[in-house]
């Protein structure tokens, strides 16, 4: 059977989202891309999810500079052991990473793909979510990047061989020095893009100090906290938890809108999402357009009040 | 300094979009285009570093003959000069060779830095500055919130999922920037008139040396073999809060085994 690449970047969702989704397409390999050590450390992990192969590509260089030296060594292993297809995940890394490796080798690239088929047909929805195309790659192999929530990843228990992968990486790779990479804290909340409820407030909410009525409704039930443009914009809340066409796209089991009109902006970034519940004091706002539960009202006597009746049930 | 900003004219996000039914290319025709949202956040950074370096900003932009309403648009932002490459075989290119025209005009201009929006409102890949990277040999810095120009050292604060990295280049370089990096301003009647008079270069692919072959859809390296509206999501229950919304809503998320 065919080998097929998954870029592992951790023990995270995506990686497993990518390892399940890969099954269907062929033998699946992980490939590793980072300093010395980065793969063994992620190998168990790796193979619970199917991965039967983890070629380690390490080398100090692929961390130290930005991008380019990731995308040199996955185009020479791609060049290397000719796989039926690469998935990548769709982060802004690994779009960059793909778009790379489509110029280095020619090759044609899908990125932010919800579903593969095992022709190579991929799924993507675009505009906002209000087109679902299906598209291949028309040269080369089928070199795709996957969006996050797509698939639910199951294990399928493996036993995996690593194999060392020489890197060599072109100085004309090495024009980008990382000088600093900063996590900021997360705190105890689920990643946004991973969590299966995300609790979002827009305007409405007023201010920063009042967000802390989003963060409880949200920590209550266990979900990532996110924002609309407009109340990023408004100092409200970082710019980093912003959900819509140029924030992150979520796409949750239960997606909670509060104080959040539902422009198109905020919408492209959600509306993929299972269930979804706004509150909103404006009975005419889009958001209830495409709301499976709308409240009108004001949040800051529903959310508690909702918040005190969960608690109730939960005894 | 020489800047050269990548403009990409689109159909407006704030209004419906489609592909057009026969080859399923973005329907450019029926819609109301506009210059990339987060393209205009890449103009202001350019002016902003031409005023600080006392440089020079080119707009680039690749696309049909009514992407010159976008050009102009652009100019009247305060830009000196523009260079349009349109031809009737680049309709229904790929991004990668996309960025084999735009390497191919690149090729054709004197620059230090180019900017671009990180990525575009309707295809959204986030490719092409690194493509051009790849292409042209010079640094990419991408997803930049915040860019300073030390002499000929480029470094940007990097917007990334976890947080943000500080990554640095020589010039020449590509840099992509997000919307949170600033607010662009707004053309001035003057800005507007001045843009009327202002030099627009037209290329076509024989200036760049590229064989039409080579690219438009015969040539893309992948394409949409089917494209659908996504059924409609219907409305749901709406209730009025009289007192027992948070209640409902509970009672509603339990049901639905939220809670």
């Amino acid at each position: 059977m065919a080998e097929v690449f998954v870029v592992a970047t951790g023990a995270n969702k995506l990686t497993y989202e990518m390892l399940t989704l890969a099954r269907g397409l062929g033998e699946v390999s992980a490939v590793v891309l980072g300093a010395p050590g980065t793969a063994a450390s992620i190998a168990d992990n790796l193979a619970e999810y199917g991965a039967a192969k983890i070629y380690a590509a390490e080398d100090e260089a692929l961390d130290k500079y930005l991008v380019a030296p990731k995308a040199d060594a996955l185009a020479a292993l791609v060049t290397a052991k000719s796989p039926a297809a690469v998935l990548v995940p769709s982060t802004q890394e690994g779009k960059e990473i793909a778009g790379r490796v489509a110029v280095a080798l020619d090759n044609g690239v899908l990125t932010d793909v919800t579903g593969l088929e095992a022709d190579g047909t991929a799924t993507q929805e675009i505009f906002a979510g209000a087109t679902v195309v299906k598209s291949k790659v028309a040269k080369g192999i089928p070199l795709v990047t996957v969006k996050p929530n797509s698939v639910t990843p199951e294990p399928a228990p493996a036993t995996a061989t690593i194999e060392a992968v020489e890197v060599s990486v072109a100085d004309s790779s090495k024009l980008v020095t990382v000088e600093e990479t900063v996590v900021e804290p997360k705190g105890d909340r689920p990643d946004l893009t991973e969590a299966n409820i995300v609790v979002s407030g827009g305007r409405g909410v007023g201010s920063a100090e009042q967000f802390s009525v989003i963060e409880e409704f949200a920590d209550l039930l266990g979900a990532a906290v996110g924002a609309s443009r407009a109340a990023t914009d408004s100092g409200f809340y970082p710019h980093k938890f912003q959900v819509g066409q140029t924030g992150t796209t979520v796409s949750p089991q239960l997606y909670v809108a509060a104080g959040i009109s539902g422009a198109i902006q905020h919408r492209a970034g959600m509306q993929t999402s299972k269930t979804i519940v706004a509150v909103n004091k404006d009975e005419g706002a889009p958001i209830f357009e495409i709301a499976d539960y709308g409240v009108v009202g004001d949040l800051f006597t529903v959310l508690p009040q909702a918040g005190e009746e969960i608690r109730k049930r939960r005894g | 300094m020489k800047i050269v900003v990548l403009v990409k004219q689109v159909p407006d996000s704030s209004l419906e979009r489609h592909l057009s039914s026969d080859d399923f290319t973005v329907d450019r025709a029926s819609a109301s285009n506009v210059i990339s949202e987060i393209d205009e956040n890449a103009i202001e950074a350019a002016l902003v570093l031409a005023e600080e370096t006392g440089g020079e900003v080119t707009v680039l932009t690749v696309g049909p003959d009514h992407a010159t309403e976008s050009v102009r648009k652009a100019l009247s932002m305060g830009p000196d000069k523009a260079v349009h490459v349109v031809d009737d075989a680049i309709h229904g290119s790929c991004a990668v060779t996309t960025s084999k025209i735009l390497a191919g005009a690149l090729g054709k201009q004197e620059y230090d830095i180019v900017l671009c929006g990180a990525e575009s409102t309707d295809g959204g890949t986030q490719v092409m500055a690194q493509m051009l990277s790849q292409r042209l040999g010079i640094a990419a810095l991408t997803g930049a919130r915040k860019l300073t120009v030390d002499g000929g050292k480029i470094t940007v604060e990097r917007q990334t999922e976890d947080g943000y990295q500080v990554v640095s280049a020589a010039a020449p370089a590509i840099v992509s920037v997000w919307d949170s990096m600033n607010t662009p301003r707004y053309p001035s009647l003057k800005g507007i008139m001045a843009a009327k008079r202002k030099p627009v270069e037209t290329l076509s692919l024989s200036d760049l040396d590229i064989d039409p072959a080579t690219v438009g859809a015969g040539a893309a390296t992948s394409t949409v073999v089917s494209a659908e509206p996504r059924p409609p999501r219907g409305a749901g229950q709406k209730i009025t809060d009289e007192g027992s919304g948070g209640s409902s809503l509970a009672e509603f998320l339990a049901s639905e085994k939220f809670v």
